[in-house]
């Protein structure tokens, strides 16, 4: 295997827009809102930046095709902008250009920056699109929930898990994330609450109720990073360095072939243990401080706890249920709400998981601060369907980690 | 005429839901009080994704149960309402059946006959005509609180014809052509216009079917004692009594029209009732078809010993034993587009089909045409260059090979309230077909009691979306469960 990044690339500044639902603004006003928080952290000034990456998922309906809406907005100084689009998975996309451009020794500053205008669509939920005209002739244009809803079936036949157990496993994940996101003033969604709510909410695909679901927002994210030894010349002295960083696509195995069995990503586990070799990880549940995961629906966190490795596959639902992933358990999940209360702004989605994971890190989360400083933080970001997406895994943390 | 050909297979389709005529009657009594002597029994009714190529396609199957559809050299497609007034209805039907390239396709169309008559044209052609298969689908249209949607119905059937060893053999035909306008519907209408049922049942079915059912006895030399079974597709009470009891025809020889629990599928019925009968029917048996339409069709066959050895099929009765009652008639009306309902954004989505995809990849789309690697044998859909076995990524090894007639089981699934459907929730997930090859795929005919993971599937050709700014349909498969065997069979 290559010898991998870790603490090559450290974070200059980091910045989140307020996420939720922004009637009053355009996409560029979120990439500007999110890129002055992320260059006032950083100290720097736009004209020391040598590249930029851009992510956007859905460009029908938000900047268009190509880098020029960044370039423009933020008036980058004539530098290569490249726009990237990866599914859900896009953020985590932008931030590895950037990474590897400064990694690569071709850029000492690069920026990432992601943004997503979903509430320009009119659409609840995310909107119908094509998948191009070979796929639409012969698959399933079902909607985002009703893809992940198969997971819970296919994990009650792996494992033997009644539906009721799972369902109420699934409405802790929701319960768990609101509460934690109540204490984030950046978050979509900053209601608590309970039990009930969850299991009585109106089905949106079986199993998957309407708060088994992410919110679907507005927003961006922003990331500024160099070397270490840049970073100290340039008088950071809170670092926070990169350990890892994966990306792992489907190539159809899981949708052709043979042996999937529709209850976890493969991709994810693949990229999990890539992520863990390049940063010296060995046991993820002890070593791992706190993770944010892509959890676009409830059943999707779950999983993803199994496929992480921190829960031995098919107990990831009692961990849940045992508080294991709470904000006061031993490996808090989604701290700052997650996808399901800080919200979705797809593009954003993976450098707003990033963000978290730095704020805490150093120490800034605020009301939300985990009281255990953490020193390696994972952050998990997927994009597509369960079978057929691309996961991407970042480690990033303190560098003596 | 010829000893050595007739029939030698038949297939019948019925949709699966039966709306129940009480439902139809109760949402439009307060207009149309006088229909209530109609409102007894059921009636098929296509779903939303059906129509009369669809319902061909699996009538078709059905009758090719056994054969090698290499053998088949001749389609044709009756109906008068074929999706298409400009694209090969049958030529559709060709790709979803996998059948040969070369072979000749007919649409026929313009009378409730038109199934009588091209099984005529079949039948005329002999030895020479190769094997045909005729095929007739009817999805009727008729308005709200009208007669015809009480007594009409939707279905298809299917007869293969050829040299062999028939199974029943034809001894031959009569026909006659009059412009006898019961009822008419213009090109590009949605609906018929009828005249006054009186004259239609004593001009129309005493005089003039009478007449030609007399002149075909003594055309074909019959005894009308000893004809077996009177097939006449019309679903007015007392009609093919009257007409049997005129000819001296014995009343045990009267076919069921099916009238109660299917309706008159117009085009469709005759081929209907003639796969009932050969189901039914033993080596030896006297049978008489109809087809009624601007004048008439009448056929005469006589079973053979072969009739007991064809392979056993679903059939007529297994199409009948498939269906469920169903209440709701606003669902029927927005199925038909007779119901403008607010459908949302998700229905928005354009449908646009580019023709050139579609035709690269008819043999996926439309054949269901997977591929099977020569090399490791690792079944696929679709087929692709290079391999989908993570242990031995071979280029360019692979073959043909046909999935809609493999039997699959639910692997994962889901039944979503949110994406677009006319038949909401949407159905879908993954299948693993028997003897390998998984697709994710939508389902059909799906009950929510029953749906669970390892269930088992088989696959039917359907509307898979609809372009409604190009008017453009387009067809694929989706997995439907697997009927099970009702108690006691």
């Amino acid at each position: 295997m290559a010898k991998g990044i870790k603490d090559k690339v450290a974070i200059l500044g980091m910045g989140c827009a307020k996420f939720g639902e922004r009637w009053d603004k355009d996409a560029e006003q979120l990439a500007v809102e999110a890129f002055q928080e992320a260059i006032a952290d950083a100290g720097i000034d736009t004209s020391q930046i040598d590249a930029a990456w851009l992510s956007v998922a859905f460009d029908a309906v938000n900047i268009g095709p190509s880098g020029i809406p960044l370039a423009t907005a933020l008036r980058l100084p004539n530098i290569g902008v490249t726009k990237v689009e990866n599914y859900c998975a896009s953020g985590t996309e932008a931030f590895r250009g950037a990474v590897y451009a400064v990694a690569s020794g071709a850029a000492d500053i690069a920026l990432a920056v992601g943004v997503e205008k979903l509430k320009d669509t009119g659409y609840g939920g995310l909107p119908v699109r094509t998948r191009g005209s070979t796929f639409d002739m012969i698959g399933v244009t079902g909607s985002a929930p009703g893809n992940f809803a198969q997971l819970a079936a296919a994990y009650r036949n792996a494992h033997g898990v009644s539906k009721d157990d799972l369902k109420l496993a699934m409405a802790h994940v929701s319960v768990k994330s609101h509460a934690n996101g109540a204490k984030n003033p950046k978050a979509h969604l900053r209601k608590l609450i309970d039990i009930d709510t969850v299991m009585n909410a109106p089905m949106i695909a079986d199993p998957l109720g309407l708060f088994d679901c992410c919110g679907v927002s507005d927003g961006a994210a922003c990331a500024i990073v160099t070397t270490p030894e840049i970073a100290h010349t340039l008088g950071k002295r809170d670092l926070v360095t990169v350990k890892a960083l994966q990306i792992v696509t489907s190539n159809g195995w899981e949708s052709q072939g043979t042996g999937w069995n529709g209850s976890y990503f493969h991709t994810t586990r693949t990229a999990a243990v890539k992520a863990y070799d390049e940063a010296g990880v060995t046991n993820p549940r002890d070593e791992i401080s706190l993770i944010e995961v892509h959890d676009c629906f409830s059943i999707t966190e779950l999983v993803t706890m199994e496929d992480l490795y921190i829960s031995p596959e098919g107990e990831g639902w009692k961990d849940v249920l045992n508080g294991f992933f709470d904000a006061d358990g031993k490996v808090p999940c989604q701290i700052d709400g997650g996808l399901k209360c800080f919200g979705h702004p797809i593009g954003a989605s993976g450098l707003r998981m990033i963000y978290e994971n730095y704020l805490q890190l150093l120490g800034r989360a605020g009301e939300r601060q985990r009281s255990t400083p953490p020193r390696l933080a994972l952050s998990h970001n997927l994009g597509g369907m369960p079978n057929q997406n691309v996961s991407a895994v970042a480690i990033v943390g303190l560098p003596d980690a | 005429m010829n000893a050595n050909s007739g029939i030698l297979s038949y297939g019948a389709y019925i949709p699966r839901l039966r709306l129940q005529r009480s439902a139809i009657f109760a949402a439009n009594a307060w207009f149309a009080a006088g229909l209530k002597g109609l409102a007894m029994g059921e009636r098929a009714i296509a779903n939303w994704d059906e129509d009369s190529v669809t319902m061909a396609v699996e009538a078709a199957r059905d009758c090719l149960t056994g054969f090698d559809r290499g053998t088949v050299t001749a389609l044709s497609l009756a109906s008068t309402t074929h999706p298409f007034a400009d694209r090969l209805n049958s030529g559709i039907v060709k790709e979803a059946l996998t059948l040969s390239d070369s072979i000749s396709a007919l649409d026929v169309a313009g009378s409730q006959r038109a199934g009588t008559s091209s099984l005529i044209q079949a039948l005329n052609a002999g030895v020479n005509g190769g094997t045909q298969l005729c095929v007739a689908s009817e999805l009727r249209k008729a308005r709200p609180a009208s007669e015809g949607e009480l007594v009409q119905g939707d279905a298809a059937a299917a007869i293969l014809v050829g040299a062999g060893d028939p199974i029943a053999r034809f001894i031959g035909s009569h026909s006659v052509t009059l412009d006898f306008v019961d009822h008419f519907r213009a090109s590009g209408a949605d609906f018929d216009y009828t005249w006054e049922s009186r004259w239609i049942r004593d001009e129309g079915y005493s005089m003039l079917l009478g007449d030609a059912l007399a002149a075909a006895i003594e055309t074909l030399v019959v005894d009308p004692a000893k004809i077996d079974r009177l097939l006449i597709p019309i679903t007015v009470r007392g009609v093919p009594e009257g007409l049997a009891k005129k000819l001296g025809v014995p009343a045990a020889a009267v076919a069921d029209t099916l009238a109660p629990n299917v309706g008159d599928s117009g085009v469709a019925h005759p081929l209907l009732m003639l796969a009932a009968a050969l189901e039914q029917a033993r080596p030896g048996e006297t049978i008489m078809l109809v087809g009624f339409g601007q004048g008439c069709d009448v056929l005469l066959f006589e079973t053979t010993e072969a009739i007991a050895n064809l392979p056993r099929r679903d059939g007529f009765s297994g199409a009948l034993a498939r269906g469920k009652a169903d209440e709701n008639y606003l669902r029927f009306l927005f199925h038909r587009g007779l119901l403008d309902l607010d459908r949302g954004m998700r229905a928005e989505a354009d449908q646009k089909q580019p023709g050139t995809t579609l035709f690269r990849n008819r043999k996926t789309v439309l054949g269901l045409v997977g591929g099977r690697c020569t090399k490791t044998g690792t079944v696929q859909f679709p087929r692709s260059e290079i391999s989908v076995n993570p242990t031995d990524r071979a280029i360019g090894t692979q073959e043909d090979y046909p999935l809609a007639e493999k039997q699959a089981r639910i692997v994962t699934y889901t039944a979503d309230s949110l994406t677009y459907s006319p038949a909401p929730p949407q159905y879908y997930g993954m299948i693993d077909f028997e003897g390998g090859g998984r697709m994710f795929t939508e389902f059909a005919d799906v009950d929510a009691e029953s749906i669970e993971v390892g269930l088992a599937m088989k696959m039917m050709f359907r509307i898979k979306a609809v372009d409604e700014k190009r008017d453009f349909i387009k067809y694929f498969w989706k997995a439907v469960p697997v009927q099970q065997p009702a108690a006691g069979e």
